[in-house]
C-alpha cells in the first residue's frame, strides 16, 4: 500500500464524518454508539499504524512511505515519515484509544466530543507526516480548533478565559511562522519540506534599525518559527497559557494536550529550525539553553506551591519540556535522542498523571489538593498507580522518565556546564514537588468526611492505565526500542547541522574581527 | 548463579507485592524470605570461592541486555563480579535474609494497620530494596549503578513512609528522598563529567583513563579544574547524600520513623554504605585526586566526631544508633579517603554485622516494650529480655572496640569493631601524620563508647522507669527474632579476626584478595607484574616470615610489600606511592593503644553517669545548658536548613507564580490583548450556542485563504 500514511491519518476523520452525518439523537444509546465508533476508529488507526512501524526501515534516513499528489491551486499534498517523526505518529495512534476510553463517563454532547477528538487525531497525525509547508501549516493551525473547542465547551468554570488564552498565545505565535513560510517560499521557490531542509538560506549578517543580526536571514526565519514552537512547547516565559488551559480542560483534553499537542513544538524544532536554519539555531542556541534551564528551575519552584493538582502537573510539564528544548539545542546525538525520548516518555507519563487526577476528579469533582488526603486507605490500587507515575515523573531510572532527562543533561554538559548544573537541580525540585503532592493527596490517615466513601479504581480505569505502565517500564528498561529507530535519522540530522555550522565558522570570525 | 542472586529478590518482591492475594500473605512472606536465603547462600559461595587471580584483571562480567545507547554512549545491563562486589553481595544478602526472617516476628502485629493487610507489602519492599542494592553493587558501569542508587532511594522512601498514617513518617520519607537527590545532583554531574572527558561510563574504560584524567583540565562552571579532582568531588557529593555525611546527613536520624528491621537493613548495614562503596569502586580516580580525597578524609573525620557528639544526648534508642551509624560511616570515609580502601571495606563489612545486630536488638526491646522508644522509660530490662540483653552486649562490645590490645596471634584478638576500627585509626595516624583525622576519630571513639554504654545502662540496668504497665508486660521476643540476632552475633564477634589479613594484612594479602598486583618494596617497583595478581616467586616463604614478625612491627628483617597494579586491574587501585596500608602497621604503640583507652574512658564515664551516680547527667545538663541544647537539637541543622532552603524555596515559588507568571508575563500580555479580548469573548458566547462547527469550519477556510494569499503574492517578490 503506497498510501498507508493517508489511510492512517484520515481514518479518524472519516469516522468523525460518519458520526456527524449518520448519528442522530442524544439518548444513551446514541452516546454509547458515538463512543464505540470513536473507539473503533482510533483502535483501527493504531492497528494500521503498526504496519507503518513494522514496515519502517530504521537504517534508511530518507523519508519513507512518501506520497505526493498535486492538490488545489497548484499546491502539493506530500506526506512521509522518517526516524524523527515516526514515533510521534505511533505515540498519537497509541494514546488516542486510551483517551477515548478515558471519556467513557462523559455524557454531555458526546457525539460532538468524539468528533472533536477524532478530528484532532487526524490533524495531529497530519502534522507529524506532512512534507509540504502549506500542508504542515494547515494541520498545525487547524489542530488548534478542536482543542480550543474541547476546552471551551467541555471545560471547567473558567473555560472561556482559558480557551482564549490558549488560542491567542498559540495563534499569535503562528502568524509569525506564516510570514516566515512566505519568506522561505520566496527565497527557495518551493514548499517541499525535504528540499527546504537542504536549502541554504542566507546567513549574511545585516542590520535592522542599527541592530546587527548575526546569521542574517536564517536568524530571522528561525526567530519566526521559534515564536510559534516556543509557545507550543511551551517554553518559559510564554508558558502561562498551559496551566490555565489544563485546569479548565476536561481530563481527556488535558491528556491530549500534554501528551501529544505539546510535542508539536519539539517536533517543529527538529523538522524546521535545526535542518533548515542551522546557523540561526547556532546563533540563538545558547539563548534557548538558558531559557530551558530557567524554565526547569522556575516552573519547578512554582509547581512546589501549587494548590491545584492539574496546575502542579502542568507546571511540571513545562519543566520537563525544558529538558526537551535543552536537548535539541545541544546539537549532538545524545541531546537529540534524549529530547525525542523525553517527549515520548512525557507523553505516557504526563498523560497518565492527568488521568490520575481525572480518576479522583470524577469522584469528588475537585482538583484542590487540600480536599484530599489519605486516599491510600480506601484506594490502594490508585495509590500504587499514582506512585508509579510520580516516580516516573521524577525521572527514576528504570522508568522512561529517566532516559530522556539523563541523555539531555549529559548532552548539555558537553556544551555548557553552567546550564547543565542549573538544569540538574531540576532532579531535586521535581522530587520535592511530586512527592509532596503525593503525600498530601494519597498519604496520611483518611480523616476527611467527604472521602470516607470514595471507591477504588474500576476495572475500566485500571485497563486504561495498564498500557501506559507497560510502556513507561519497557522504555525505561529497554530504551533501545526507541533509540534504534530514531538513531540513524538523528545522526544524519546532527551531521547535517554540524557540517553547516562548521562551514559558517569563517564568516563569524570575519564579523567578529570588524 | 550470579543471575539467581540478582533476580531472586526481584522475583520475591513481585510475588510479595502482587501475588500475595493469590498465594496468601504467609506464603508470600515465606517465599520472599526463602529466596533471600537462597541468594545469601549463593553469595557466600561466591565470596568464598572467588579467586581474583583466576580472571583477567581480577574481575569478570556477565552481559545481560542493552540499555541506553545513543551515539557514543553505550550502556548495558550487566553484572560485574570482583572482590568489592563479592563482599557487598555477602553483606547485603546475609543481612537482608536475616532481616526478612526477623520481620516475621517484628511485623506480626501492628496497631497501625488494624484491618489492612500489610505484611506482604512490607516483605515486598524489603526484597525490592535488596534487588536495587544488588544492582548497585553488581553494576559494571556508572549508569546502572545510578539505577541501583536511585532504586534503593525509592525503597528507602517507601519503607520510611511505611506507616503512612503518621505525618512524621511521611515527612521523613520525603526528606530522605529529597536530601538524597541533592547528593544525586552531584553524582549525576560527576557521571556527565566522566562521559564528557572519557567518552564512556563503563568502569573498565574509565579506570584505564584515570591517569590521563589527572593530566586533563575540565572547564566546569567558572574555571578550569583538574578533571580527576572535580570528578572525584562530584561523585563524593553523591556519596555524602547516600551515606549521610555532614551537610547531607539530616535525613538519616529522621529515617528512624521506618519500622526497625528497615533501619537495620537499609539505614545501618547496606544502603548507607553505598557511598563508601562508591568511593572504593572509583578508587582509580580517587587516587589521582589528592585534594578531593583530602576533603573526603576531612569530612569523614568531622562527621564521625559530629555525629558522636549528638549521639551522646539523644533519648530515642533508635536515634542513638542512627547517629552512631552516621559516625561509623565517617570512619569508613576516612579510610577510603586515605586510600586504604580495603580497610574501609573491612569496617563496612564488620559494621554491617554489629550495627544490624544493635538495631535488631533495639527492635527487640521496642517490640518487647510495646513500641516505646524513649530510653528514659526503660531500665532494668536485662531480666525481662535476657537474650536481647546478651545480643546487645555483644553488639556494644563490638562497636566500642573491645579487644586485647597489642596481642597478635596471626590476627589481633577482639570483637569485630575492635579490629576494623583500630585499623582505621591506625591508618588515619599513618596517613595524616597524626593530624586532624586521627584525633577526631579517637575522640569519636571515646564518645562512641560513652553513648553505646549509656544505651546499655539506661535500657538494661537500673530500675524500671516510665509506665509500670508497659514494664510489667515487657516480654522477650520470639525465636524467629532471636535467631537472626544469634547469627549476627557470630559475625560481630569473629568477622574482624577471621578477615583481618585479606583486608588489613599487608599489600600482599590485600593485593591477592582484591586482585591487585603487588611487589616487594624496595626492589619491587622495577618489575611490575602484568595483569592480574601473581602467585609467583616464593611468596609462600615470605608469608611465613611476615606471619612470625607481624605482631612486632619494630622487628627488623620484615618484608614490606607495596601495591603495584595499574588502574582497572583488580577491584581497587592504590597508587604506588600510597603506602598508608603498610605504614599503618608501623605506628607507635601509644597510637595503637589510644582507641582502647578512649573506649575504657567512655565506658567508665558512662558507668559513673548511669550506674554509680545517676543524678550527674541532669546536673551536668543544667550546668551546661546551651551546650546540652545544642547537642540535643543536633547542632540545629534542621532549623538552619529550614530557614535557608525550605522557606526561601517556597517563598520564591510563590513569588514567581504570583508576580512572575501573574503580574509580569500575564500582565503584559493582557495589556496587549486588552483590546481584542472583549470582542472575542462576546464572539465566544455565541460559540457555545451550538454553531460551533460552523465557526470552526469558517476558521479553517480563513486560514487556507490567508495562506493562499500570502503564498501566491509571496512568489511575486
Amino acid at each position: 500500500m503506497d498510501n498507508l500514511l493517508s489511510i492512517t491519518t484520515f481514518i479518524p476523520a472519516i469516522a468523525a464524518a460518519i458520526l456527524a452525518l449518520f448519528l442522530r439523537g442524544d439518548d444513551e444509546a446514541a452516546q454509547r454508539n458515538a463512543k464505540w465508533v470513536a473507539m473503533a476508529a482510533t483502535a483501527m488507526t493504531f492497528l494500521v499504524s503498526l504496519f507503518i512501524l513494522f514496515g519502517f526501515d530504521a537504517g534508511n534516513t530518507d523519508f519513507q512511505f512518501v506520497e505526493e499528489r498535486t492538490w488545489i491551486m497548484g499546491f502539493t499534498y506530500k506526506m512521509g515519515i522518517d526516524g524523527i517523526s515516526i514515533l510521534f505518529v505511533m505515540l498519537t495512534t497509541f494514546l488516542m484509544p486510551i483517551v477515548i476510553a478515558s471519556c467513557w463517563t462523559v455524557n454531555s454532547r458526546v457525539k460532538e466530543y468524539m468528533i472533536a477528538f477524532l478530528l484532532l487525531e487526524t490533524l495531529m497525525l497530519g502534522v507529524f507526516m506532512a512534507l509540504d509547508l502549506v500542508l504542515f501549516y494547515l494541520f498545525f493551525e487547524a489542530g488548534l480548533i478542536p482543542m480550543f473547542l474541547i476546552i471551551g465547551i467541555w471545560g471547567g468554570a473558567n473555560r472561556i478565559y482559558a480557551s482564549f488564552k490558549f488560542f491567542l498565545y498559540t495563534f499569535l505565535g503562528s502568524v509569525l511562522m506564516l510570514v516566515a513560510m512566505v519568506g522561505m517560499y520566496s527565497a527557495a521557490g518551493t514548499t517541499d519540506i525535504p528540499s527546504l531542509m537542504g536549502f541554504p538560506f542566507g546567513t549574511d549578517t545585516f542590520s535592522i534599525l542599527g541592530i546587527h543580526i548575526m546569521g542574517g536571514m536564517q536568524t530571522l526565519l528561525w526567530l519566526a518559527f521559534f515564536a510559534s514552537f516556543a509557545v507550543k512547547m511551551p517554553m518559559w516565559p510564554v508558558h502561562t497559557w498551559l496551566p490555565d488551559a489544563h485546569v479548565q480542560a476536561p481530563t481527556a483534553g488535558s491528556v491530549v494536550l500534554a501528551a501529544i499537542l505539546l510535542k508539536m513544538g519539539g517536533y517543529g524544532f527538529l523538522r524546521f529550525s535545526l535542518p533548515m536554519f542551522p546557523i540561526g539555531s547556532e546563533v540563538m542556541g545558547s539563548l534557548v539553553l538558558w531559557m530551558s534551564a530557567i524554565a526547569i528551575v522556575y516552573t519547578s519552584l512554582v509547581a512546589l506551591v501549587q494548590e491545584d493538582m492539574k496546575k502542579l502537573i502542568a507546571y511540571s510539564s513545562v519543566a520537563h519540556m525544558g529538558f526537551v528544548t535543552m536537548g535539541i539545542f545541544t546539537f549532538n546525538q545524545q541531546g537529540l535522542d534524549g529530547a525525542i525520548f523525553q517527549m515520548l516518555s512525557h507523553g505516557f507519563i504526563s498523560g497518565a498523571l492527568f488521568l490520575c487526577v481525572g480518576v479522583i476528579y470524577d469522584r469528588m469533582h475537585t482538583r484542590d489538593i487540600d480536599a484530599y488526603g489519605g486516599l491510600v486507605n480506601r484506594m490502594p490500587a490508585y495509590a500504587l498507580i499514582f506512585m508509579f507515575f510520580t516516580m516516573a515523573n521524577v525521572g527514576l531510572p528504570g522508568t522512561s522518565g529517566f532516559v530522556g532527562e539523563f541523555l539531555t543533561l549529559m548532552a548539555v554538559f558537553q556544551v555548557n556546564t553552567w546550564v547543565a548544573a542549573v538544569a540538574t537541580t531540576g532532579v531535586i525540585f521535581s522530587a520535592a514537588y511530586a512527592l509532596w503532592l503525593y503525600r498530601r493527596v494519597v498519604m496520611g490517615d483518611l480523616i476527611k468526611e467527604s472521602l470516607k466513601s470514595i471507591t477504588d479504581m474500576t476495572a475500566r480505569e485500571r485497563w486504561i492505565f495498564a498500557p501506559l505502565v507497560i510502556m513507561t517500564l519497557l522504555l525505561g528498561v529497554y530504551p533501545s526500542l526507541v533509540t534504534d529507530i530514531i538513531g540513524p535519522s538523528v545522526a544524519a540530522l546532527v551531521d547535517q547541522v554540524e557540517t553547516a555550522q562548521a562551514a559558517y565558522m569563517p564568516s563569524t570570525a570575519s564579523v567578529a574581527s570588524h | 548463579m550470579e543471575q539467581i542472586i540478582l533476580f531472586a529478590p526481584l522475583v520475591g518482591a513481585l510475588i510479595g507485592g502482587f501475588g500475595w492475594k493469590i498465594i496468601g500473605e504467609t506464603a508470600a512472606q515465606w517465599l520472599t524470605t526463602g529466596l533471600l536465603f537462597l541468594a545469601a547462600l549463593l553469595s557466600w559461595v561466591i565470596m568464598l570461592t572467588f579467586d581474583a587471580s583466576a580472571h583477567d584483571n581480577g574481575y569478570y562480567t556477565i552481559d545481560l541486555m542493552r540499555w541506553i545507547q545513543s551515539g557514543t554512549l553505550d550502556t548495558s545491563w550487566g553484572i560485574r563480579i570482583d572482590r568489592l562486589t563479592a563482599i557487598m553481595l555477602v553483606v547485603i544478602n546475609t543481612v537482608s535474609a536475616l532481616v526478612h526472617l526477623y520481620s516475621f516476628g517484628y511485623m506480626a502485629h501492628d496497631e497501625q494497620f488494624p484491618d489492612t493487610p500489610y505484611k506482604a507489602r512490607f516483605f515486598a519492599y524489603l526484597s525490592f530494596f535488596t534487588f536495587a542494592m544488588l544492582m548497585l553493587v553488581t553494576a559494571d558501569n556508572l549508569v546502572q549503578m545510578f539505577f541501583g542508587w536511585e532504586g534503593v532511594g525509592v525503597a528507602s522512601y517507601l519503607l520510611i513512609g511505611f506507616y503512612y498514617k503518621k505525618p512524621s513518617a511521611n515527612a521523613a520519607a520525603i526528606k530522605a528522598f529529597v536530601v538524597n537527590r541533592v547528593g544525586d545532583f552531584g553524582f549525576a554531574l560527576g557521571i556527565f563529567a566522566i562521559f564528557y572527558v572519557t567518552g564512556s561510563i563503563n568502569f573498565d574504560v574509565i579506570f584505564a583513563e584515570a591517569p590521563a584524567l589527572a593530566e586533563t583540565t575540565l572547564h566546569f562552571l567558572w574555571r578550569d579544574w583538574n578533571a580527576a579532582e572535580v570528578i572525584a568531588l562530584l561523585l563524593f557529593i553523591g556519596a555524602m547524600g547516600k551515606s549521610a555525611q555532614l551537610i547531607l546527613h539530616t535525613w538519616l536520624p529522621d529515617a528512624m520513623e521506618g519500622p526497625t528491621p528497615v533501619s537495620a537493613l537499609i539505614h545501618a548495614a547496606t544502603m548507607v554504605t553505598a557511598g563508601v562503596f562508591l568511593v572504593c569502586r572509583m578508587s582509580p580516580i580517587m587516587e589521582f585526586a589528592p585534594s578531593a580525597t583530602s576533603f573526603i578524609v576531612f569530612l569523614g573525620a568531622t562527621t564521625a566526631f559530629f555525629a558522636a557528639t549528638v549521639g551522646l544526648v539523644q533519648n530515642d534508642i533508635k536515634r542513638v544508633i542512627a547517629y552512631s551509624t552516621c559516625s561509623q560511616l565517617g570512619y569508613m570515609f576516612v579510610a577510603a579517603g586515605l586510600g586504604v580502601y580495603s580497610v574501609a571495606m573491612f569496617h563496612l563489612f564488620t559494621h554491617a554485622f554489629f550495627k544490624a545486630m544493635l538495631f535488631l536488638g533495639a527492635g527487640s526491646v521496642i517490640h518487647g516494650m510495646h513500641h516505646e522508644q524513649d530510653m528514659r522509660n526503660y531500665g532494668g530490662l536485662r531480666h525481662k529480655l535476657p537474650w536481647t540483653f546478651r545480643a546487645m552486649m555483644i553488639g556494644t562490645l563490638a562497636i566500642t572496640g573491645f579487644g586485647i590490645p597489642l596481642l597478635y596471634i596471626g590476627f589481633p584478638v577482639g570483637f569485630a569493631g575492635f579490629v576494623s576500627k583500630d585499623a582505621i585509626i591506625e591508618s588515619a595516624y599513618a596517613g595524616t601524620a597524626g593530624g586532624y583525622a586521627f584525633w577526631m576519630l579517637v575522640v569519636a571513639a571515646l564518645f562512641t563508647s560513652f553513648y553505646s554504654w549509656r544505651l546499655i545502662f539506661l535500657t538494661f540496668y537500673g530500675k524500671p522507669r516510665g509506665d509500670k504497665h508497659t514494664h510489667e508486660h515487657a516480654h522477650e521476643s520470639p525465636k524467629v527474632m532471636l535467631v537472626p540476632l544469634a547469627v549476627l552475633a557470630v559475625g560481630a564477634i569473629f568477622a574482624g579476626m577471621v578477615f583481618y589479613k585479606p583486608f588489613f594484612g599487608n599489600a600482599k594479602y590485600v593485593g591477592q584478595y582484591f586482585g591487585v598486583a603487588y611487589a616487594e618494596q624496595g626492589h619491587g617497583d622495577d618489575h611490575a607484574m602484568d595483569g592480574h595478581t601473581d602467585e609467583t616467586h616464593a611468596d609462600e616463604d615470605h608469608a611465613a616470615t611476615v606471619d612470625e614478625h607481624h605482631g612486632d612491627e619494630e622487628a627488623h628483617g620484615e618484608t614490606h610489600y607495596a601495591f603495584d597494579g595499574e588502574p582497572g586491574q583488580g577491584a581497587i587501585y592504590v597508587a604506588h606511592d600510597n603506602t598508608t596500608l603498610d605504614d599503618a602497621h608501623l605506628v607507635p604503640v601509644w597510637v595503637k593503644l589510644s582507641p582502647f583507652f578512649a573506649m575504657i574512658l567512655g565506658f567508665a564515664t558512662a558507668w559513673l553517669f548511669y550506674i554509680r551516680s545517676p543524678h550527674l547527667p541532669r546536673k551536668l545538663a543544667q550546668q551546661q545548658e546551651p551546650l546540652y541544647n545544642f547537642l540535643l537539637n543536633k547542632w540545629y541543622f534542621d532549623e538552619l536548613y529550614d530557614a535557608i532552603f525550605v522557606k526561601p524555596a517556597m517563598w520564591l515559588g510563590t513569588f514567581l507564580w504570583k508576580r512572575g507568571d501573574g503580574n509580569v508575563i500575564d500582565g503584559s500580555l493582557n495589556g496587549i490583548a486588552m483590546g481584542i479580548i472583549p470582542t472575542l469573548t462576546r464572539w465566544c458566547g455565541r460559540a457555545q450556542s451550538g454553531y460551533v462547527f460552523t465557526y470552526a469550519f469558517a476558521m479553517v477556510i480563513g486560514i487556507v485563504v490567508i495562506l493562499t494569499y500570502f503564498t501566491i503574492t509571496g512568489s511575486y517578490e
